[in-house]
This record gives C-alpha cells, structure tokens and sequence, in this order.
C-alpha cells in the first residue's frame, strides 16, 4: 500500500530551483522511497535533477507518492511543506 | 619585471602572490581499472570534498549577500547527492571497469545534453549548474586546483579576465588584497565592487592573466592604474612608501568623517553613497557618509534562481534604512533588461540593450514583477527616512503612471492595516537627454531629481560605454553634458525641489568645482571617494565656482574644460 496526494501548483514560476531544492531536502527526510508524476512521468522525489527535468510549470497537476515504513509521515510532511513555502495547494 | 598599464578602478596599493582565477584543464584519460571498489571511493571521496568546499562557498555568499544568494548553493549540493547522478556514476564504474573520471564524466554530459535540450530558457540555463558542480568534482579527482575566491586563505592579488557578481560577492577582503582584470573600465561592475570592498584594483589591463603565472609578486596601483609583475627590489620599496603614504592621507580624510560637507565660504552640501547591498552600508558609514543617494536594488534579483519575493526584499530595505538611521537611503527600483539579464525571466534578445527594453520600460509593462518591490519599499518606509526614485524616465507619462502605481499599492498597504510613512520623496533618475531637456516641466511634478551621469553621457554622445573603440566619447565635461546637468539643476532650484548626482562624475575631482558652482544639492559616489571630496570642497568657494559658470558653459570643448578647471583649482 503506497501513500499519495495530489497536489496543484500556484507558485507563478512553477517548480523551480528553489522550491525543488526545498522538496527534495524534505522527501530525503524519509526512509520511504519517494516519487512525484507529472504529464506521465514519474521521477524519485530525492533527486534535484529528476525533479527539475519534469519543468512543472504553474497549474500543474503533480501526484506525489510514498511508498515505505514511514509513507503517510512523508506524504503528510511533503505536503505540508508545499502549503507553507506557497508552492501549491 | 613587467609593468603593465590599465585603468584606475579603486584606490589604494596592493602588494602580493599572484592567485589566478582561470579555469584549469581538466582533460582526462579514459582508463580500465581493475580495483572497482577503490575506484568507487576515489569517485565518493571526491564528492565529499566537493561538497565541503560547496558549504563554505554558501556560508560566504550568505554572509556577504544575504540568504537568497546561498540558496543557489543549496541547490548545487543537492545536485552532488542525488542518487539518479551518483548510482549511474558508480555504476559504470563496477560494470564497465571505468574510471571514476570517464564515470562522472559520461554520466554528468548525459543530464547537461538533457537539460539544455529542453524547450525552456530556466531549464536550459541549469545544465550551466550541473556543468559547473561537475567540473569541482573533476578537478579534485585530477587533482589540480579549482580556483575558489571563497577558499583563499593567504594574501594574494587575484588576477582575472573579470570578476563576475558571484566571484566578487565571495572575496573576503582579509586575504585578497587587491585585483586586476583584462576587461572592464570604471564602471563597470567589478571595479564598482573593489571600491564598495575598498580593494586596490586595476582593470582593463587586457593582457593580465597572460603576463602573471600563478606565485609571481604584484603590485597593483589602483591610483596610477599599473601593474607591476615580480618588481625590483627598489620598486618594491617604492610602492611600499606609497602604501605608507596612502594610510597617512586616509588618516587625514578621516578626520573630517564626523563633519559636515562645508564649501570654504560655507555652502553645505550633501555627500552620500552608492551601494548594492544591506553590507555595503558599514562601508557608507566608516567614510562618513551623509546617506545613500543611490540604492542600486538589481543585486536582488542577479544572480539568483527566481524573483525575491516581497519579503525578502522587505527584510533588505529594512536592515538598509535601519542601518542608516535618520540619513536619507534613495532606492532606485529595478533596472533590469537591456544587457542586465535574469536567468529566470526571458527576455528576447536585442539588437540595442542600451536603447531598449529596460528599467522603468520593463517594470511598467510587467508591473506583478514591479508591484512587488513597491509594496517591499512602502512596508519597509517606516524603518528610516526612505526616498523613491525610477530609473529611465524618458516621458513624464512613465512618471505618471509609476508613480500612481506606488501610490495605489500604498492605498493597497493601508487598506490592509500596515502602516507607511506619508513622507517619502519620489523622484525620478535623469539619464535620458530628453528629460533633461524638459527638466522644468518634470520639476513640477517630481520632488527630486538624481542626474545618472554615466548613462547620460552615453545617450547624449551616443557612445555605447562598453565600447572601447568609442571610449574617447565619454567626456564628462563636455559642455553638452555640463548645459543638461546645469539644465536640470536650474529647473530643480526654480521649483524648490533638490538635484543630485549619482553617476561616477560626482565623485570626480575635477567635475566636483563645476557642479558646486552649479548649485548641485546632492554628490552621490562610491563611499571611498566621499573623505577625498570633502575634503576638496572644504578648500572651495562656491561663489567663486558659480562665477566661472558662464564661462564654463561657453566653452567648445571638454579639454578647455578640464584645463580651466584645473588652473582655477590648482589641480
């Protein structure tokens, strides 16, 4: 059973360096193996250059998903983490 | 011993080992290796120490440029742990007999071919990111040296093609000494930098990093503008009585750092700085300063990943007027585009930089992007006695518009319970001749105005300044320039409102006689120029400037200019 959410981007510039490098010190928190889909392609949420190789822009649609021991503790904390630094919803 | 000739950029002797910052040559063998495992740690351990290094590079920038500066480096540390480039690396290693070398090499070009195949500017822009974090690991596995502003620790001159934002943001002035460039003349950015850190530099020298190998003595002259490479004996001691000299005459200047500016028939007139950053502001004050009469805000924005949001540059005015006290701080909002460009915001390329999208233009048309800074600055008003003005006001429709802007962000403010101070002054910079032209209808609407000399000498003699074939029409005492400086001082004066300056001619001792003869307000230079002028006008008499004033404005060259001044000045 893997945890997920859904989550839409309304940060104006979209995921970009920043707000990836906050997303990925975050998902590396976690013992779980972490993953986030966008336009059919998913990527591990650990990684700065798979998340910025994605270019989710604003309005994007973007699925996290845990996957481990500590999978809802991640996903709640990931998501979280999205609402605080104004990057999505 | 070489001695070679460049451009005075900023004051003081510098006398040291050579540091050259110059690429090194990371070119590689691929090898077979038999030790898989040994190679695999050659490959960790060199990521480590790449990442150490990555550390104190972020704790600098963070220290000298503020927070939002380090989080690029967040960035590039993420990068030297992330799995999807790390476990290919390695991979190759214990599959292919590789070494650690081809390994980061092969693995590292894959991801920058990708990044710089996308279809977006920013995406393309951060391959630049993984090339440069790569090319750190690489020259540790080589083991040659990569050179690191930020991990200098013994004194030296650093020798340079130039110095970008980043390199000078990361000199820590206990070990550099001094710096000398091949490109660049005395506006330009890293010779505004050395006189902002107080750095002997010399720029423009062309041949610098050909002439230096890394461990030669040099001796930089930041007042004559020479480099001396591996000096005799006898120079040696020359230069160090010039450096002895120089202190003695920073002690006297600093005699007068308390005073006010007094002309010999006792005019007052302001003597303030101009700075890029909150840290620039200790600099303003240990040389006297009266204020900051221009707050250049574009090192927010450059060198960054994204846009500063309105509170971090909330948090920047703030510390910058609460610093500052009761003084005047003169922020000019953004002044971006043309050849000043941010990597996350596309802008289509220009045939004229000079002449196009830019500063006020830009700000008007993308007015999110300039709603932002006005609310940071009208929250941040009440720290401090904070002025406003707008950088390359060519219409008094621009004016307009700008400043209804401001004002409905302060209604905005208000209505949402925070308080702004009702008494900022807004003003617009004069860099475009045609508004110095009709300075007497802008003088009307504005509260004051700042003459930005070195754009305006540029557009008046249509002389593009990063053009060193047209250098020779970059005459600030042309009379062209001197008539539209008096121009607007006049229209100024007639309406009760100030002028002021804050182009590198305010700062130079031969225009400082003319323009107190014009009755200029306002002089504001780098902040180690400030002693040295106050200590000129308190010799000079105001009323005897302004008599020579129609003879100045009479004249037909910039050299009888400059001639006149100098045997009325003793110069």
């Amino acid at each position: 059973m893997a945890a997920e959410k859904t989550i839409t981007i309304t940060d104006s510039t979209g995921v970009h360096a920043r707000p990836a490098t906050v997303l990925v010190n975050k998902a590396g928190n976690f013992a779980s193996d972490v993953t986030v889909e966008y336009n059919g392609k998913s990527v591990n949420l650990k990684s700065i250059m798979g998340v910025m190789s994605l270019g989710i822009p604003k309005d994007a649609e973007i699925k996290i998903v845990a996957e481990g021991s500590d999978e809802n503790e991640a996903i709640d904390a990931i998501y979280e983490t999205v609402k605080e630094t104004g990057l999505g919803e | 011993m070489t001695i070679l000739n460049g451009i005075a950029a900023s004051n003081g002797v510098a006398i040291a080992k050579a540091y050259t910052l110059e690429a090194p040559n990371l070119s590689f063998e691929t090898k077979k290796v038999d030790d898989v495992d040994k190679e695999v740690k050659r490959l960790d351990d060199a990521l480590a120490v790449s990442k150490k290094e990555l550390e104190i590079i972020k704790e600098n920038a963070r220290r000298s440029l503020g927070d939002e500066h380090a989080e690029i480096f967040s960035a590039h540390l993420l990068v030297l742990s992330d799995p999807e480039l790390i476990t290919p690396m390695e991979d190759k290693i214990k599959n292919e007999n590789v070494n650690a070398e081809a390994a980061l090499d092969e693995v590292a070009t894959m991801f920058i071919n990708m990044f710089k195949a996308m279809d977006n500017e920013y995406m393309r822009e951060r391959a630049a990111d993984i090339q440069d974090v790569t090319k750190r690991v690489m020259a540790h596995l080589l083991q040659v040296t990569f050179p690191d502003p930020a991990l200098i620790d013994e004194e030296v001159v650093i020798i340079a093609e130039d110095l970008t934002p980043s390199d000078t943001a990361q000199l820590n002035k206990q070990f550099v000494k001094g710096f000398t460039t091949n490109i660049g003349g005395r506006t330009s950015h890293s010779a505004i930098m050395a006189r902002s850190l107080e750095i002997p530099a010399v720029v423009g020298t062309k041949t610098v990093t050909e002439d230096v190998k890394d461990g030669d003595i040099v001796v930089v002259d930041g007042m004559d503008g020479e480099v001396i490479i591996n000096p005799t004996e006898e120079q040696l001691a020359t230069y160090k009585q010039k450096q002895v000299d120089f202190e003695k005459q920073k002690e006297i200047w600093a005699k007068l750092k308390n005073e006010p500016t007094l002309s010999k028939d006792n005019t007052h007139v302001e003597l303030v700085a101009n700075i890029g950053t909150p840290n620039d502001v200790e600099g303003v004050l240990n040389n006297g300063g009266e204020g900051v009469g221009l707050y250049r805000t574009e090192f927010l924005y450059m060198g960054n990943s994204d846009f500063p949001t309105e509170d971090e540059q909330f948090e920047a005015y703030k510390s910058v007027l609460d610093q500052m006290g009761d003084k005047p701080v003169v922020v000019r909002t953004l002044d971006i585009g043309g050849d000043k460009e941010l990597s996350y915001l596309d802008l289509p390329k220009e045939m004229n930089p000079f002449l196009g999208f830019r500063a006020i233009r830009l700000c008007l048309e993308r007015d999110d992007i300039f709603r932002t800074q006005l609310r940071a600055l009208l929250r941040a008003s009440v720290y401090g006695n904070l002025k406003i003005m707008f950088p390359m006001i060519a219409t008094l429709d621009e004016f307009r518009q700008a400043k209804a802007l401001l004002l409905e962000e302060k209604a905005n403010l208000k209505g949402e319970g925070v308080d702004v101070s009702d008494d900022i002054e807004i003003g617009i910079m004069v860099e475009i001749p045609s508004t110095a032209v009709i300075a007497r209808q802008f003088a009307k609407e504005v509260d004051f105005f700042s003459i930005g000399t070195n754009d305006l000498i540029q557009y008046t003699m249509a002389a593009d300044r990063m053009n060193e074939q047209v250098s020779y029409l970059y005459q600030p005492y042309h009379p062209a320039i001197l008539t539209l400086v008096n121009n607007v001082i006049e229209a100024a004066h007639a309406e009760g409102k100030w002028a002021g300056m804050c182009g590198e001619m305010a700062g130079d001792s031969i225009a400082i006689p003319i323009l107190l003869g014009f009755g200029l307000d306002e002089f504001s230079m780098s902040a180690t120029s400030i002693l040295p002028a106050r200590t000129q006008i308190k010799d000079l008499s105001r009323e005897e400037m302004a008599s020579y004033k129609d003879e100045i404005l009479s004249m037909g060259t910039a050299d009888e200019v400059e001639a006149f001044v100098r045997s009325k000045t003793n110069q």
